[in-house]
């Protein structure tokens, strides 16, 4: 067993408060989003996780605004602070042959790698996984990259939207019988992220019960494509390529997105069996379209699902969404408006279940960052750091986790291998 | 333990029940069976989980046996039915939650505990269990008893609000993702919960909200945005909002191309790749904040090049030259992709129902403990007599009683 694990063992009487993750180190060289978020999610768990950069390459989203205080700054980037959170900063310019020597130092005392790079990066700085799991054979790395680590486009950039459309996701999303418009945020990231501490976690487990490390190849394409099976399956089964999906459905009508009252107000409303069908109308009062038999049966009203849209819309428009959705909800329909951010953030519901939290930042005391989506009864994670300054570990990190003298580290940043 | 685990598999010996139906308790239970847990899923009398009408069909033939998504969703698991709204039905649940480590549920807030089958009376039988409960609002909060489909989570976290064209509706991603990215989520959590238990002996109650999940992990990065840039998510149709350019889906001769770049030094790729037009000196042009506010002239500009080629000569002319543009791959040339094909990506399962059955297979690689198929999904109540009778130990007429009775 690794040695953090065996002081975690020691500490068995004194796990009162303790994070589920205490005890762990983790090494994280992502990049953008997807190897930070699975880096912070095992940080907010309790990990101690430590964020490798350097001021030559920092994280790009260190580049990407908003920023604190208006102008860019490496410490100051808003989008930054929201993914690296209860991280250490380190700073290695992994081009110079010490600053590898120092990783594998770093490695040995850790139990988990996370990289997002492309497979060439970190084999090309001779820190790939053979490499590495020789100094640490119990070693558990994950690796994120947008194809995986084998294959013909195992090269491949991307983004978030670029690879979602790689995937499959993107011809799926449009107006139905309208040209393809995508998704232009990037739902691969968080979905792999979160999948990729899934994979971690087994691992770790399996290494308690056996002492053996492993590599994880994770492609975030091959994640996201796992969450399409209906579409997948329709074709495999029956030859179909679905096309865009808009808001529908292919068993329940009404489905969809209702324009209402306001600026940019809509409600989103959904029916899946008849006793909700015969409440809905009830909630509307019966009205006259709603008993013609057009509507009467499920297999009709999907037949004519656009002419219904248009009539419950004839409704929602002379209502606020929060005046349809109180009244549709206590009728037992599911209705909900749909929420921009600024919605979210001064809901009482959103606001009760802990989606802000305020932590103080030196370039910005207050910030408002986005809560622990995971409810624990005994052991919750939570926010202990801040986002780091660019290199604001050094010193910790080599002078107390590798034991370095003071000396030592102050020549390493004149020669700028920690830089 | 060490000298005698033989196992390739990471969750050798994990015992996961699983109580919900359709897609978030399901892919969630997935994911852990397909890493080796032994997952026994509890149907409910007569007609099962709801996946098992929902369809694909083949040959778009209902049949219980045959839903493409209950077939994906439910691979390495036993099934059983019980009902345990019935008394006797209860006390076999209760047999099944002492030898469970893992329970996940996806039942409507309130469920459970009428079954009085809540964590509280769940923990005193089994301390060590892990309740996983994954609903649309989670268990606390003004909202946890309101009803939500998968489109209503997603409109309600603020996804569909940055899908779509401006001016029209806001669009749900597709697929009731809501539940899937709850799976993810709920098994991460798990896990998180099943390490904690190896070192503290005690199980714990996670309480996992899918509004919550989309609203923090997907949206939360935008939280900064609305309250420091005030920027409020919009719909820019096939555009995205982000202060670079290009960055959008954009038309080419057979189809679509995701136009994604994020770095000026991508854009000069790119400008070179297209021959070094003269337009591209124009200050309009110059950075990417400025191409955002010309998009219509970027868009113009890129879709007549593109125009003349198809998706795959510009993915290939794109990736010789190192900007991150991709074809928008519809489904069927994702299946066909030679790319997963040589990643063996896609698996084949032989059911004795639904005959051979191709979809996706692992969504990841593990070096030492791959993702295994050793079991494709179960029929209704397929190992009844296996869990009943062998697992747990009660003489088979008993069993054949409980099933006249209508609690298996």
């Amino acid at each position: 067993m690794s040695g953090a694990n065996s002081d975690l063992s020691k500490n068995l009487d004194s796990r009162e408060n303790k994070m589920p993750l205490e005890g762990l180190r983790v090494i994280d060289f992502g990049w953008v989003w997807a190897g930070p978020i699975t880096g912070q999610l095992l940080g907010d768990m309790g990990a101690e996780v430590v964020k490798v950069e350097s001021r030559k390459r920092p994280d790009f989203l260190r580049l990407f605004p908003p920023f604190a205080e208006g102008k860019p700054d490496p410490d100051g980037a808003l989008f930054f602070h929201s993914l690296n959170r209860n991280k250490l900063s380190v700073t290695l310019d992994l081009t110079q042959p010490k600053a590898a020597e120092l990783v594998k130092r770093l490695v040995k005392i850790s139990d988990v790698v996370i990289e997002n790079f492309s497979p060439k990066a970190l084999r090309n700085l001779g820190l790939d996984y053979p490499t590495l799991s020789q100094v640490k054979p119990d070693l558990i790395m994950a690796s994120l990259s947008a194809g995986g680590q084998t294959g013909p486009l195992k090269d491949i950039m991307t983004y978030g939207p670029s690879l979602g459309a790689l995937a499959g996701l993107d011809s799926l999303i449009g107006y139905p019988g309208e040209r393809v418009l995508g998704w232009p945020m990037a739902y691969t990231d968080p979905a792999s992220g979160t999948l990729a501490v899934f994979a971690i976690l087994a691992a770790l487990y399996y290494r308690k019960k056996t002492g053996k490390g492993q590599y994880i190849d994770l492609a975030q394409w091959e994640a996201t494509t796992a969450l399409l099976p209906e579409f997948i399956l329709d074709y495999t089964l029956n030859g179909r390529v679905a096309g865009t999906q808009g808001n529908r459905h292919p068993h329940m009508a009404p489905h969809g997105c209702f324009r209402c009252k306001g600026q940019d107000a809509w409600v989103s409303i959904a029916i899946q069996t008849e006793e909700e069908w015969g409440d809905f109308c009830k909630a509307l009062g019966n009205p006259p379209w709603s008993q013609g038999e057009r509507f009467f049966s499920r297999k009709s009203r999907l037949q004519y699902r656009e002419e219904l849209n248009g009539k419950i819309e004839d409704w929602t428009i002379r209502r606020t969404p929060e005046e349809v959705v109180k009244l549709l909800q206590e009728a037992g329909i599911a209705a909900f408006p749909s929420y921009g951010i600024g919605d979210i953030l001064k809901d009482p519901h959103f606001e009760a279940r802990g989606v802000k939290v305020v932590v103080d930042h030196p370039k910005m005391e207050g910030e408002i960052l986005y809560g622990l989506p995971w409810k624990f009864s005994r052991t919750p994670g939570g926010i202990r750091r801040r986002a780091p300054l660019l290199g604001e570990h050094n010193k910790y990190v080599f002078c107390e986790l590798l034991g370095m003298g003071e000396d030592e580290v102050s020549r390493l940043v004149e020669e700028k291998v920690l830089y | 333990m060490k000298g005698d685990y033989m196992s390739k598999s990471a969750l050798a010996g994990v015992q996961v029940l699983e109580f919900g139906q359709l897609i978030s308790a399901p892919y969630c239970c997935k994911l852990m069976g397909d890493l080796g847990a032994e997952v026994i899923k509890v149907e409910l009398p007569p007609s099962g989980d709801e996946a098992r009408r929902y369809g694909p069909f083949p040959g778009d033939v209902p049949h219980p046996e045959k839903s493409g998504l209950f077939l994906y969703l439910n691979t390495n698991k036993r099934s059983v039915t019980l009902n345990p709204e019935h008394s006797a039905g209860a006390k076999i649940f209760l047999d099944l939650v002492r030898k469970a480590d893992i329970l996940v549920e996806n039942w409507p807030v309130g469920f459970m505990a009428a079954l009085k089958l809540d964590y509280q009376r769940l923990k005193e039988i089994n301390p060590r269990l892990i309740l996983t409960s994954i609903t649309p609002f989670g268990h606390a909060g003004p909202y946890s008893k309101w009803k939500a489909y998968a489109l209503n989570i997603s409109h309600g976290a603020g996804v569909a609000k940055g899908i779509g064209s401006p001016g029209r509706e806001p669009l749900a991603p597709p697929g009731q993702q809501a539940h899937f990215f709850g799976a993810l989520n709920a098994a991460a959590a798990t896990m998180v919960a099943l390490w904690e238990r190896e070192i503290s002996g005690e199980g714990q109650y996670l309480d996992i909200s899918e509004a919550d999940c989309w609203a923090m992990l997907f949206n939360g990065v935008w939280y900064s945005k609305y309250l420091y840039a005030h920027e409020e998510v919009t719909r820019l149709g096939h555009r995205s909002n982000l202060p670079v350019y290009p960055w959008a889906v954009l038309r080419c001769k057979d189809g679509f191309i995701s136009a994604t770049a994020a770095e000026e030094a991508q854009w000069q790729r790119l400008i070179e790749l297209m021959g070094n037009p003269e337009w591209a000196q124009d200050p309009r042009f110059e950075k990417g904040v400025k191409r955002s506010q010309h998009a219509d002239e970027v868009d113009e500009r890129l879709e007549s090049w593109f125009a003349s080629q198809t998706k795959a000569e510009i993915f290939q002319a794109c990736r010789e030259k190192n900007v991150p543009f991709s074809p928008v791959q519809d489904i069927g040339e994702v299946v066909e992709c030679p790319h997963l094909q040589e990643r063996d990506y896609f698996v084949k399962i032989q059911h004795p129902k639904a005959g051979e059955v191709t979809c996706p297979g692992p969504p990841y690689k593990l070096s030492e403990t791959p993702w295994e198929l050793r079991r494709r999904a179960p029929l209704l109540g397929e190992h009844n007599e296996e869990i009943y009778c062998g697992l747990l130990g009660y003489p088979p007429r008993d069993v054949v009683r409980w099933g006249k009775e209508g609690i298996l």
